[in-house]
């Protein structure tokens, strides 16, 4: 299927139980009346954006947050539900839930799997206790272990778990224990970002009476991740994920290879192909105006064609497999040495790429470093 | 038309230390005067006053003309001559200072005498002009004019008892300060039927008068029309206008005669024909001797100046033209650094005069600009028996043609309360200095003589003085002349390569300390790469310091949350900012602020 003819779709449920200490994510927990009321304008605006999807074909969904799952099961299936009527969901499509352990239910999952959920994504971070209530977490790992056992009993098989590194106190022979106990469950995913001091969180308040790990042991953790995980038959398919084989989430692998994407609900981004907005973040915003989509639209940007070969560069080199340079010509008709050669050349040479006949792609040296490379394919 | 008897005019000046209220004496001046004669207020001059207001042309004077009558009942016409305040223009100082016949010392009455404040006295007495005191600020609390008056007596050696006593900013006994200029100001001598004289002291340029001319007439007349010759140039120009400077406007008038202060303008394209110093005859009847003191000035402090953006260049060219113009000191030839480009060698004056253009170059042409550390005049005398002025450390000859080098030393004063003595004796050894002497102006503050290489003041000197003095040390120097020097070259290698921008040249005994101190700095303001950095001093091929900028292991690696991708971006953009700001010296980014590192080494 061409890449334009695809559409994934976002939602975002912006509640969560208790914000964690280092969240600067548009979350907040509330009361069921004004969940109910978000979930209501939710609704309005899933219908009145159906017709921008036109016939595309959904090929995935995101339920992301904040923590969806403090909506009650049967209400997440009804969004689904209508989410179906009103747009064209492909038999197999991926359909994400983000969870977080001690929020369902057995029960509750059952009635996720059997309302058409097909992948979970745990947000753990960490089995370490004292990580965990560093971090403002309200589960533990015992309360993870249990929800898993829960979701894997009600039929869920694509299951992924979020780690956090680089956290304080925690040094690589804390973290690589973490990442030998989440490598031995029977997962399919797991993703490992490294913790980011948000200014304006209850950690960033905290930052000078806590000790980060050096850099040297940043570097060796993110090398663990790796080099454990496979061990336990997880391979690195993008810069901070890994997947059994087949298992990579279908939707965010679609962030980063173009296709494109509807936002719904509260702050949602979307990219349309060439051009990129979000909704308000403004919730009053929100649920007056959810029915009509057009008053929500932010920070609009449409892509020029030099945006689009930049972004093309920037989202594809975090992939392990890197950009195709035929289907850069094909996607542009300019050939990628005349307009990227230059900036590539530099990091071929030192290692910190590598080009085959038609990909080219960040090396394991070059993955960690990223940033600095990517800049240098900004417009 | 009225005659002007030049027994009725006083050419005068206001000297001061900074801040002891010289402008805003020369403001209540201006206020108390009127701007024509009662003489001229019935002639036509004020439809040509009008019609440069029209034209919307404004000069700033470097001399005011004004109007005073005084308590005899005669109108005086006095003309008040700006001076530049700072060392960097003493030239420009002492012509001005030519073209009158007395000065107003102000003392403040509660810092009482500064360093400077002698050192403008000095100026004035050796071009002997009649000096004497006003007492400023009395109406402050802590004003003591008793002992500023003692001072004055003592230290300068110059009655001040009848001093006029006066707040200008508050407006008190500002007559007494007219009085004193008509009475003790002697008018101007000369002939006016001899050959002209005028001594020029001020030139600057205007888009629409071209090149206007501040003069002094020391003999004889010129006019509309007058072919003027400039003596040290040679140029011959007509001259289209003579006038004089009321407050904010141009005043054209018939002739100025031996005596008077006033403006002549010509079709002159450039300033650096209109020399500072020079003397202006006419063609068909020249002065036999122009009069004395004309001298080129020289630019004391060189260094590098390159665009940001290298497709700047020729914006740079143009804007240093059109400053040249202005500034017939600022100089400039053409200069190429294989680390950052196409730029500018460029002369000044000193490190004001530096600072000064730079930022006129930055805010009034909009350019973002790398200046490399200033860099003094070398004498280098090689061992073939030529000498060689060296004002840029890459063209150094090798060490093996050197056979001594000389450096610029300038003569110091330092003037400091007593509790401070010790730590700026202090500084000045540790900057070569070689004491001359020291003395007591009064129980509590002293004046420290030295002799002191210029190239150890020009970085951070002056910093480095307020920070040892708690800001109260006041400084003053003058160029002494050159002296023999043990001298190296340092250059800095970045990832094992030389970068010429950054070399510099150095007393060999301080080159270790420098050479460390440069490399610690460096690996300050050179952002971690991708690859180990090694960056070292050397001077040759010995290496004396070495520092390590370390690779950069990682990036932090964020989430991206539901396909916020903007978010990203602007992570990215910010960092592309970033290296934008930097030099490409090899495989190594180096910000541009780093080639300016030099100077600021000084730890204190």
């Amino acid at each position: 299927m061409n890449v334009k003819d695809s559409l994934e779709l976002y939602i975002h449920i912006p509640f969560c139980v208790k914000k964690c200490a280092y969240c600067d994510f548009l979350s907040f927990p509330a009361e069921e009346a004004d969940r109910l009321r978000y979930t209501e304008a939710l609704k309005r605006e899933i219908t009145a954006r159906a017709e921008e999807a036109g016939d595309r074909r959904v090929t995935s969904i995101f339920f992301g947050g904040g923590t969806p799952t403090v909506l009650p099961a049967e209400e997440l299936v009804r969004i689904l539900t209508l989410v179906k009527e009103y747009y064209q969901v492909e038999e197999d499509a991926e359909i994400t839930l983000e969870a977080n352990p001690g929020t369902v239910s057995e029960a509750g999952f059952v009635k996720l799997r059997r309302g058409g959920f097909n992948r979970l994504s745990f947000g753990l971070q960490s089995t370490r206790a004292a990580e965990l209530a560093l971090l403002g977490r309200i589960h533990s790992y015992g309360d993870f272990l249990e929800a898993l056992d829960g979701a894997k009993k009600a039929g869920f098989v694509n299951i992924s778990a979020d780690l956090m590194f680089a956290l304080p106190g925690q040094d690589r022979r804390s973290f690589a224990e973490s990442l030998q106990r989440v490598g031995a469950l029977e997962l399919t995913h797991i993703s490992a970002y490294s913790l980011i001091l948000e200014e304006g969180t209850p950690l960033y308040a905290r930052r000078d009476s806590l000790s980060f790990p050096s850099e040297e042991e940043y570097a060796g953790m993110y090398e663990d991740c790796a080099a454990i995980l496979s061990a336990y038959g997880f391979s690195r398919y993008e810069i901070s994920n890994y997947e059994k084989e087949g298992f990579a989430c279908r939707h965010n692998t679609g962030y980063w290879t173009g296709i494109p994407y509807l936002g719904l609900g509260l702050g949602a981004s979307s990219y349309t192909g060439d051009c990129r907005f979000r909704n308000t973040r403004s919730m009053a915003a929100y649920l007056e105006r959810a029915a009509k989509p057009a008053l929500l639209k932010e920070d609009v940007q449409l892509l020029t064609e030099e945006d689009a070969m930049s972004e093309y560069m920037i989202l594809g080199l975090r992939l392990a497999e890197g950009v195709s340079i035929t289907e850069f010509a094909r996607r542009f008709g300019r050939e990628f040495d005349e307009i990227f050669g230059a900036a590539a050349e530099r990091y071929l040479r030192t290692g910190f790429m590598e080009r085959t006949k038609d990909r080219i792609r960040l090396t394991d040296k070059g993955f960690p470093v990223s940033n600095y490379i990517l800049a240098d394919f900004m417009p | 038309m009225s005659e002007i008897k030049k027994d009725h005019i006083r050419n005068f000046c206001i000297i001061a230390h900074i801040d002891h209220g010289k402008s805003t004496l020369a403001d209540r001046i201006i206020e108390m005067t009127g701007l024509l004669t009662t003489r001229e207020m019935q002639d036509q001059v004020l439809d040509n006053m009008d019609l440069e207001r029209e034209r919307g042309i404004t000069i700033k004077a470097q001399a005011v003309r004004s109007i005073y009558r005084a308590k005899n009942g005669e109108e005086y016409i006095l003309n008040m001559i700006d001076t530049p305040g700072h060392v960097d223009f003493n030239y420009e100082v002492s012509r001005s200072l030519a073209a009158c016949d007395g000065a107003v010392l102000v003392v403040d009455a509660a810092q009482g005498i500064e360093a400077q404040t002698l050192a403008n006295v000095y100026l004035a007495l050796d071009h002997d002009l009649e000096v004497f005191p006003v007492i400023n600020k009395i109406d402050l609390p802590s004003a003591e004019p008793e002992r500023v008056i003692a001072e004055i007596e003592d230290v300068i050696g110059i009655e001040a008892m009848d001093a006029p006593q006066i707040s200008a900013k508050q407006g008190i006994n500002i007559d007494q300060v007219l009085e004193a200029i008509v009475e003790k100001v002697p008018a101007p001598t000369g002939d006016e039927e001899a050959p002209l004289q005028a001594l020029i002291f001020d030139s600057v340029y205007d888009s629409y008068k071209g090149v206007i001319v501040s003069c002094r007439v020391m003999n004889g007349r010129i006019r509309k029309g007058s072919k003027a010759l400039f003596m040290a140039t040679g140029a011959v120009e007509e001259v289209v206008e003579v006038g004089y400077f009321g407050p904010g406007q141009m005043i054209p008038c018939e002739e100025l005669s031996a005596g008077m202060v006033g403006y002549i303008t010509a079709s002159i394209k450039n300033v650096a024909n209109t020399r500072v110093g020079d003397t202006i005859t006419l063609a068909d009847r020249p002065a036999s001797e122009p009069l004395p003191g004309y001298k080129k000035v020289n630019p004391m402090v060189y260094c590098g100046i390159f665009p940001a953006d290298g497709s700047k260049y020729g914006d740079l060219r143009d804007a240093l033209e059109k400053l040249q113009l202005n500034d017939a000191s600022l100089f400039y030839e053409p200069e190429t650094s294989v680390a950052l480009g196409f730029g500018f060698r460029c002369g000044f004056l000193g490190l004001l005069h530096l600072e000064i253009i730079q930022e006129r170059l930055e805010r009034e042409y909009d350019l973002d600009l790398v200046t490399t550390a200033p860099s003094v005049v070398y004498k280098i005398y090689k061992t073939d028996g030529t000498c060689m002025e060296l004002t840029n450390p890459t063209n150094m000859p090798d060490p093996s043609e050197i056979e001594y080098m000389e450096e610029p030393v300038v003569k110091a004063e330092i003037m400091v309360t007593r509790e401070f003595v010790g730590s700026i004796m202090q500084l000045c050894e540790e900057r070569r200095g070689q004491y001359l002497g020291m003395e007591y102006m009064e129980q509590t503050r002293a004046m420290l003589k030295y002799i002191l290489p210029l190239n150890e003041i020009i970085y951070d000197f002056f910093d480095a003085l307020k920070s040892r003095s708690r800001g109260y040390a006041s400084f003053d120097y003058e160029l002494e002349g050159y002296q023999r020097s043990p001298l190296v070259k340092l250059d800095i290698l970045v990832n094992r390569e030389e970068v010429d921008a950054l070399s510099f040249i150095v007393f060999e005994g301080s080159a270790y300390e420098r050479g460390r101190k440069m490399c610690e700095k460096l690996k300050e303001e050179i952002p971690r790469q991708l690859f180990e950095i090694p960056i070292q001093a050397a001077i040759g091929s010995r290496i004396i310091a070495r520092e390590t900028v370390k690779a950069l292991r990682k990036d932090v690696l964020a989430k991206c949350y539901g396909g916020d991708i903007t978010r990203k971006k602007k992570l990215l953009e910010k960092q592309k900012e970033g290296k934008k700001r930097m030099r490409q010296v090899g495989n190594v980014e180096i910000p541009q602020k780093a080639f300016m590192s030099v100077l600021k080494l000084d730890s204190q």
